[in-house]
């Protein structure tokens, strides 16, 4: 219980990874596999965002010891410690993953407008978004590509 | 012979921001392409930030051969902490290959998108195209890992736009790019999870610095999934065997300026990622990276080379044919990597230029001829040669270097690989390349067969030599291929000296 307790938020990433995964390889439909897609890339998401924190640590913006936020935090830590660093032995957590998530997240919403947007012009030419009635649309392109000999 | 390193290219003040503006410029020009007034203009655009952009990649390509090593800044906080632009010979043996690919391919694109895509999406396509090309750039010359997951995106997610587009002539493009785009995605987000992996274990993005930390992390269990996560992203972006389903659809149905990008760039970039990532990246020795050379790479590489030349065998469309084809020749690619010696990388890094080349030029050679008859099944291309010669004869030189005939490249890189699996001890490789080559020779064989030597059908549509603007390109590409084959000392020297570079570093 305690482990489950510990990586809660790892056992979300993976479920939620496998879940995108399964959606994507198991239904034909263009409009759910890119649903499946992006659930798959938010679990990234949220696996970078768990790297990032640090237990105990408070949020990564910087404290000025004179501010009313730093005195009460400045009144918890060693008085001599304070006088000589400030309040800058408070423990931060990492904010870099935040960053390269937010980055990751404009590179998802793209793919998915650019996915959405392939299945919007499939639904135009085929007339479906259901990937075995285009194979069967494509197949019959095929042999008018190449008639039987 | 020519030596890069004594090269005047460019006068120094432009030099020293060169990696910089080789992928700003074809960037700044892809935003120009979208708001070009018309299909003309974006062209023009697209082929000036093309050539520019290749201008820059040689211009950085010399100065790394003096200077081994470039690191440009970025932002102005020194590395690891800021991000910078590594560039090491390999990275600039590639971007060299982008810039003149995309360049000549930029020029062929006048000719080739007016057949192929739809006039009002041709200020956009180039857009696209010019996207590609800065994002490859990019990814190839960046020394920060998770930078290299933006730039692959950047450049796939153009891709994917770019084969969709050859709808307008088949529309099986539209569910071939669809594919690509779900399979690509899946690669990238893989890449991205084994990045955070490494993250975690070594709380350092930039490629140089993790390398040295990993150093003594081979028995992390985060370190090893980071690994797994890595290779099996970056190998569905290679068409790596059995991940390269994606591939045939989006290189048969795209448009064929498209084809030949990805062939010949697209899919190298991200080989070059995983290079970096085999031999700079992961520490030297471990044991979970040589079981992987040994043990996946190159049975699967030789399972490439086998199953995918057979099925080119068995294909009846032309460019489907070439698409197997590319997939196999990634399994030589990967035959000389598994090898895990400087030779070895450094024959693999020369086959890279070899088949971008001849690949480029065959898929040109279809487009040209996809321009005046629309030809796609491999009975369509009887006699072609007698009507259009010059295109017929650049297709053969491709097709020269790809079998690796004599006084082409294809016939250096094949050799090359040869000689490092001898020296390494792996004589079953050369069975497996002689096997891959044999059945290289088949495939090929029918094409030019066809194209050479078969009456033209009576009644079928006439070909025309193709136009003045596809042929210079076309030649240019077919003549580099020979040109290499005979003086190949430009793309060695970078290739030998990137390889060295990778195998050194490590202690």
């Amino acid at each position: 219980m305690n482990w489950l307790a510990a990586h809660f938020n790892y056992v979300v990433v993976v479920i939620l990874m496998m879940a995108g995964l399964f959606i994507v390889f198991s239904t034909g439909n263009l409009i759910k596999r890119m649903i499946g897609l992006a659930l798959f890339q938010t679990s990234t998401g949220l696996f970078y965002i768990s790297l990032g924190k640090v237990s105990g640590a408070t949020s990564a913006i910087t404290l000025d010891a004179t501010s009313v936020d730093g005195k009460a935090l400045a009144a918890q830590l060693d008085p001599a410690y304070v006088e000589r660093f400030g309040v800058d032995g408070v423990v931060y957590s990492n904010p870099l993953p935040h960053v390269l998530i937010l980055t990751a997240i404009v590179v998802g919403v793209a793919t998915l407008a650019v996915g959405l947007a392939i299945a919007v012009r499939v639904r135009e030419a085929y007339g479906t978004v259901e990937a075995d009635e285009i194979e069967a649309l494509s197949r019959v392109t095929a042999e008018q590509a190449e008639p039987a000999p | 012979m020519i030596e890069l390193a004594a090269l005047y290219v460019a006068p120094p003040t432009l030099t020293a921001h060169a990696p910089v503006l080789a992928i700003a410029v074809p960037l700044l020009g892809a935003c120009a392409a979208a708001l070009a007034p018309s299909g003309r203009a974006s062209w023009v655009i697209s082929v000036i930030a093309s050539m520019v952009g290749a201008w820059m990649a040689l211009a950085v390509a010399g100065e790394v051969m003096r200077e081994n090593v470039i690191i440009y800044q970025l932002g102005g906080f020194a590395p690891p902490a800021g991000i910078a632009l590594r560039i090491d010979a390999m990275g600039a043996l590639l971007a060299l290959l982008i810039g003149a690919v995309g360049t000549l391919g930029a020029i062929f694109s006048g000719h080739s998108l007016v057949a192929e895509v739809r006039p009002e999406k041709h200020t956009l396509f180039q857009a696209g195209f010019l996207l590609a090309q800065a994002g490859l750039v990019g990814l190839v010359y960046t020394g920060d890992a998770f930078n290299a997951f933006v730039f692959l995106e950047v450049s796939s997610i153009g891709t994917y736009a770019l084969v969709a587009a050859g709808e307008r002539r088949d529309r099986r493009a539209l569910p071939a790019a669809f594919n690509y785009l779900i399979m690509g995605t899946l690669g990238a987000t893989f890449y991205v999870i084994g990045v955070g992996f490494l993250y975690a274990a070594t709380g350092t993005l930039n490629m140089a610095d993790m390398a040295a930390r990993l150093g003594t992390l081979d028995q992390s269990a985060a370190v090893q999934a980071g690994f797994a996560f890595i290779v099996a992203g970056l190998g569905l972006k290679a068409a790596m065997f059995p991940l390269h389903g994606w591939l045939p659809g989006a290189y048969a149905h795209g448009p064929s300026l498209i084809s030949l990008f990805l062939a010949a760039t697209a899919t190298k970039a991200a080989i070059y990622l995983m290079a970096r990532f085999l031999f700079e990246v992961f520490p030297d020795g471990a044991a979970f990276g040589e079981a992987f050379l040994d043990w996946v790479l190159a049975p699967l590489a030789a399972a490439a080379v086998i199953i995918c030349s057979a099925q080119a065998v068995f294909s009846s469309e032309l460019r489907r044919m070439i698409a197997f084809s590319s997939v196999a020749q990634v399994g030589f690619i990967f035959l000389g990597f598994s090898i895990a010696s400087a030779d070895g990388l450094s024959a693999a890094l020369f086959y890279i230029v070899a088949h971008g080349l001849m690949k480029a030029t065959m898929f040109m050679a279809l487009g040209g001829f996809a321009i005046s008859v629309g030809a796609r099944r491999l009975n369509d291309f009887a006699g072609i040669a007698r009507e259009a010669p010059w295109t017929a004869l650049a297709f053969a030189i491709g097709a020269a270097s790809l079998v690796g005939t004599p006084l082409t490249m294809g016939f250096l890189a094949k050799w090359q690989i040869i000689e490092a699996a001898i020296a390494s001890g792996r004589v079953w490789m050369v069975v497996v390349m002689a096997a891959g080559s044999v059945l290289a020779v088949i495939y090929v064989g029918r094409m030019v067969e066809v194209m050479f030597f078969r009456e033209a059908v009576p009644g079928a549509p006439r070909a025309k030599e193709s136009p003045i603007g596809v042929l210079v390109p076309l030649l240019v590409l077919a003549g580099l291929s020979v040109w290499f084959g005979i003086d190949a000392s430009l793309p060695q020297q970078l290739a030998q000296s990137g390889a060295a570079g990778l195998f050194t570093v490590r202690p």
